[in-house]
């Protein structure tokens, strides 16, 4: 073996896998949520649906996306064999169990329990949006000028589905059939209508957005000890700043999942209004 | 007071175990835990059974040898060895639960007694700093500034008890081993085998078997000697610098 697989192999090598890889994630889920605020926009999902576009389409994104899906397939593939050899190190366990400290958060004990409930998450997620997004039949959308609008509402049912008129835009939405028309002709792309299928899994699909929020308490839990947690794996432990890593490390794991939990309450509470 | 006590009773390492119920009267709050213990086995021998075998030596909490898990917690309820443990904190009629360390890499030997050579083995790897025999060099002779000499000193009171095991979730030895490696990375005697030290007392904890550190910080909790958590960061530091720049491949 070779100095390195040496090291990434020996039980504080796989920490530091899960270290990097767990700050890593944390930085890809404040990107995420910055991008997701354009959801909240009142524009008749504009914002939202070209950020959408650009995350599926630019390749630099499309490269990232690479780097993400091995950091995460690293940080569970890691925490798998970390769970098995943590497991193996006791084999025979208490009689009575054991009874931690008041000091020994119940968040630290049961990371592996709050990480696989954000695993499941993670699965129905992607098959909700990513998946939909990109292998399923999806409504388009079309942004159109302001202008447009008196001389557009009136077109027929087959040309364009529905119409409407939204600050800036006149929004006209489409079949992907549709699209190929309409878009070329108003010398501009359709694009999917990722809004539009945010709100319906959300609405119509409630019990989704309801494991969204649970999920996101979890990560919240999951978070609360990961972050100050990868930062001692790291080596930088010290009175002068743990402190501080540990307050933050709360904030971002009270901010992060509420800022993501907000959008499928936001959905419903809009549809129920 | 009279105290219900469950205690693994285990023959030896081959045999498997399990706890075994004991009535205790008339027991003193100024006792220690181990000399209830005591107790118990005269007790025991005078009815002509097996005493209950348990691992002590100085019983003034200074060796470490007092190992044993009661109602859940390594050395009790107090952050004492359970030498210094006193009866005060229990009530008649309680029911004390008292088991061995659980670790793979301690095998329980007989009743409460584990082998910890494990630690031994460690410390064997790069525990200790080289220093020529013949006459012992003068006290002082290195000037060492007090901030490090107290937190040098602060790591080099682990007694190496394994309680931090016993604690941990995953039976880790990260902090007895943090505590060493950090002890002699801040003296500049232990400076010349820092990065060989590192690498082979973790290599050794491995080899043992003890599980990876999760920072639950369950065994700073419970360690009679306050051993601070920052050891472990400190470890894995020494860890990283080793693995970067030592010329051990
Ligand atoms: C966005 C998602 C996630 C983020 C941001 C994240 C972040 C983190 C961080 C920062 C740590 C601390 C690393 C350390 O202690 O050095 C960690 C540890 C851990 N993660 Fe995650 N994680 C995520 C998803 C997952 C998933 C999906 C799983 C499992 C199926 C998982 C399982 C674990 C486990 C078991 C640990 C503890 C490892 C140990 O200390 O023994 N995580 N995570
Ligand atoms: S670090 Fe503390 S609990 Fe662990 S062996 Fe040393 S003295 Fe005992
Ligand atoms: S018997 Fe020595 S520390 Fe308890």
């Amino acid at each position: 073996m070779s100095w390195l697989s040496k090291t990434l192999s020996s039980t504080i090598g796989r920490k530091l896998i899960m270290a990097i890889t767990g700050l890593f994630l944390v930085s890809f889920l404040f990107v995420h949520l910055i991008g997701n605020v354009a959801l909240f926009y009142d524009d008749g999902g504009a914002s939202f649906n070209k950020y959408s576009h650009f995350m599926s389409t630019a390749g630099i994104i499309r490269v990232l996306e690479l780097v993400l899906v091995l950091g995460f397939g690293a940080h569970i593939w890691t925490s798998i064999q970390l769970t098995r050899l943590n497991k193996m190190a006791r084999p025979e366990g208490y009689a009575y169990e054991l009874k931690p400290a008041k000091e020994v958060s119940w968040f630290s004990r049961n990371m592996g329990l709050s990480g696989s409930i954000v695993l499941i998450f993670l699965v129905t997620h992607l098959q909700n949006f990513y998946y939909r997004y990109h292998y399923e039949e999806i409504p388009y959308v079309v942004y159109a000028p302001a202008q447009l609008y008196p001389q557009a509402k009136n077109a027929p049912k087959e040309v364009v589905t529905s119409i409407d008129s939204v600050a800036g835009h006149t929004v006209l939405h489409v079949t992907q059939k549709q699209a190929e028309t309409i878009a070329p002709q108003l010398n501009t792309e359709a694009l999917k209508d990722m809004q539009q299928l945010v709100q319906e899994v959300f609405t119509k699909e409630w019990w989704f957005a309801i494991l969204y929020v649970v999920a996101m308490f979890l990560l919240g839990f999951h978070l609360n000890h990961g972050f100050q947690s990868a930062f001692r794996t790291l080596g930088l432990a010290h009175k002068k700043y743990t402190p501080f890593l540990t307050n933050l490390g709360g904030l971002i794991s009270i901010l992060v999942p509420a800022g993501f939990a907000s959008m499928p309450i936001y959905f419903l509470i809009k549809a129920f209004m | 007071m009279n105290l219900n006590l469950h205690i693994w009773r285990q023959k030896n390492k081959d045999t498997k175990g399990k706890m075994v119920s004991y009535q205790v009267n008339d027991i003193n709050e100024e006792m220690s835990f181990l000399e209830m213990l005591d107790v118990l086995n005269e007790d025991l021998l005078r009815k002509g059974d097996d005493p209950v075998a348990f691992d002590h030596d100085c019983r003034e909490g200074i060796c470490g040898a007092c190992s044993m898990v009661i109602n859940g917690r390594p050395h009790g309820p107090t952050r004492t060895t359970t030498c210094q443990l006193h009866m005060r904190f229990f009530n008649s009629g309680d029911n004390v639960y008292i088991e061995p360390w659980r670790a793979g890499s301690f095998p329980v030997l007989k009743d409460l007694t584990v082998d910890r050579s494990a630690f031994d083995r460690i410390i064997q790897a790069g525990g200790f700093v080289s220093v020529n025999t013949g006459s012992a060099p003068d006290a002082n002779e290195i000037p060492i500034g007090k901030e490090i000499a107290d937190e040098a000193f602060n790591s080099a009171t682990c007694i190496g008890c394994g309680a931090c095991v016993a604690a941990c979730k995953n039976a880790s030895a990260s902090l007895f081993v943090s505590a060493k490696i950090s002890q002699l990375a801040m003296l500049p005697q232990g400076a010349a085998e820092r990065k060989r030290r590192a690498e082979s007392m973790i290599a050794q904890m491995d080899a043992e078997g003890f599980g990876a550190c999760t920072n639950t910080g369950a065994c700073a909790a419970e360690c009679p000697k306050s051993i601070d958590l920052a050891n472990i960061a400190q470890m894995n530091r020494e860890f990283i610098g080793a693995k970067l720049t030592s010329e051990l491949v």
